[in-house]
């Protein structure tokens, strides 16, 4: 059964540079509380601090917070890019994380190139690979672009691009962050639809974002991090009537009606 | 169409383990481990690292009327005049000298490109590091890859100067065939160890650079060993280079001359220290790697 369990996470960056030392920055790393030192005494930011949490199958988590909370870094050490300073991650389901658009991407290579490499980094025989490219090509309807470098793409075609690609082979878990929200509308649609199918087959869904409509629209569990530490857990609607200020709550609650009545 | 594609089932068979664990650094055991887990995923994914050497390649000429043949082209030029120019200088027959010339500049290149390369092979790679877990062997052998590729090329040049000047191969220089083995291992020690120095000071590649630059000229690369019989001061340039016992192990079946065990012994040991010296680094880093990016 699909399931990700994260125990006592926590994550320091090293600090490399000697100016982190100053007592400037020491004055100003007690007052924010961030900045620390590790057992060897290096200078260090506490990007995360003691994450805990368990989802199983049909569980799709947001994460909220404001910037610099520690979104990103929890996906990357989710994804198993970071090893964690402190704690333990154990999962089973098959993972892609959306990152950063261009990511996995090499710029100067065509579209069709990079689903190639993509494609082989999932260790795909020859003929899934056409398959996927076609999949690919539908799904991300970018037209002749599939043949053009990438940095020619506007940043919505990469986007496409990305999304189309981390979904087509479908993942059991997905790790995403906010910036698949600047697509276009007629494309969000197409990606809600995406995931929507995905989480239905009963599989997890983490996704980082601003938009408190996305996340009241896509999630049933709401972490809420600020400085590293969850100040929030729980359903999307009582974490965001504290996270939001009173009137973007209301303004929430108009908007997405229908979906939260239903949920 | 967005619905669920019809690749999905197939592809649900062939992955790989969907089993995922990690935890804080856990002492050498687990390191060792995860490095193991590491180059076993970075061998399944060959065809990943090959494609991607490949495509380097054809970046670099992309839009060019002779691709990749440009290298080909530009070692040959540089073989040619500096074989002449030097032949002179030396006052050695450029029939002797040219072959010799030949092997011992596309092996040097190989050599230390390899390793200036290998200085940039994580921080190169810094976008796939950090958006996808990926086993950092697949970023070692696309480097290692990458400049086999470019030594095929240039081996053309060797073949021509040979071709030209009538010289005699006998099987000996099959010889050359284990010892290139021995330099592909060595290149991934190679890019293991000083990928990840450069990854956590980035003050390295110069002083790399530096000391191949150096190891340039006190290595018989464009002169000859011979010179120094007579100067056995100077002698200790060859005794305790191992550039030097690196590079003789693949020339000397080339040029047809006598290869001694001690040499071969000797970079049988380089291969040795380096191997072990880039697993420790490598197993005690590799979970550090992405924080340095």
């Amino acid at each position: 059964m699909t399931h990700l369990t994260a125990f006592n996470i926590s994550v320091d960056f090293p600090l490399y540079h000697n100016e982190s030392r100053s007592l400037k920055k020491r004055v100003f790393g007690a007052a924010s509380g961030r900045f620390g030192q590790d057992h060897k005494h290096r200078a260090v930011v506490q990007a995360l601090r003691d994450i805990s949490f368990t989802l199983r199958s049909g569980d799709r988590l947001g994460l909220i917070g404001s910037n610099g909370s520690g979104k990103t870094t929890l996906l990357r050490a989710l994804s198993g890019i970071y090893q964690p300073t402190n704690g333990s991650l154990s999962m089973e389901g098959r993972l892609t994380s959306l990152l950063d658009p261009g990511q996995g991407m090499n710029m100067d290579l065509t579209g069709r190139e990079n689903i190639r490499l993509r494609g082989l980094f999932l260790a795909l025989p020859k003929a899934e690979i056409a398959r996927l490219e076609s999949d690919v090509e539908d799904f991300a309807e970018i037209g002749q672009f599939m043949d053009m470098a990438v940095r020619n793409y506007s940043s919505g075609m990469v986007i496409r691009l990305a999304f189309a690609m981390a979904t087509a082979v479908h993942p059991e878990i997905l790790l995403m962050d906010e910036w698949i929200l600047a697509g276009d509308a007629a494309f969000l649609e197409k990606a809600k639809k995406r995931v929507e199918a995905m989480v239905r087959h009963a599989d997890i869904l983490i996704l980082a974002s601003h938009s408190s409509n996305i996340i009241a629209e896509w999630c049933n569990r709401l972490i809420w991090l600020e400085g590293g530490k969850i100040v929030g857990d729980g359903k999307p609607l009582d974490v965001l009537s504290q996270y939001l200020p009173a009137d973007q709550f209301k303004e929430l609650l108009k908007t997405a009606q229908p979906t939260l009545t239903a949920g | 169409m967005t619905d669920l594609p019809g690749t999905e089932r197939a592809i649900r068979a062939m992955q790989r383990q969907p089993l995922f664990a990690t935890s804080a650094d856990r002492g050498w055991n687990q390191r060792f481990q995860l490095a193991g887990e590491d180059l076993r995923e970075g061998f399944v994914l060959w065809r990943l690292s090959w494609a991607l050497a490949v495509a380097d390649i054809r970046l670099r000429y992309r839009g060019s009327m002779l691709g990749p043949f440009w290298l080909t082209l530009s070692t040959a030029v540089m073989i040619g005049s500096m074989g002449f120019l030097y032949a002179d200088l030396f006052h050695t027959d450029i029939h002797k000298y040219l072959p010799y010339l030949a092997v011992s500049l596309i092996l040097w290149s190989f050599m230390s490109t390899l390793i200036a390369d290998g200085c940039v092979c994580f921080t190169g790679s810094e976008g796939l590091i950090k958006g996808t877990r990926m086993p950092f062997t697949v970023h070692t052998m696309r480097c290692v890859l990458r400049n086999i590729i470019v030594l095929a090329h240039n081996v053309i040049v060797i073949a021509a100067v040979f071709l030209l000047l009538g010289v005699h191969v006998s099987a000996y220089a099959l010889l050359a065939i284990p010892g290139l083995a021995l330099w592909v291992v060595n290149g991934f020690a190679m890019a293991f160890l000083v990928g990840t120095f450069c990854a956590r000071f980035r003050d390295v590649p110069q002083i790399i650079a530096s000391i191949i630059q150096i190891a340039f000229f006190v290595t018989p690369v464009i002169w000859n060993a011979n010179i120094l019989n007579n100067h056995p001061r100077a002698y200790i340039l060859i005794r305790l280079n191992p550039f030097y016992y690196m590079l003789e192990i693949v020339r000397a079946p080339l040029l047809g001359t006598p290869l001694g065990l001690d040499l071969v012994l000797k970079a049988l040991i380089v291969t040795a220290v380096l191997i072990v010296l880039s697993s420790l680094i490598f197993a005690r880093t590799r979970g550090r790697l992405a924080y340095w990016m």
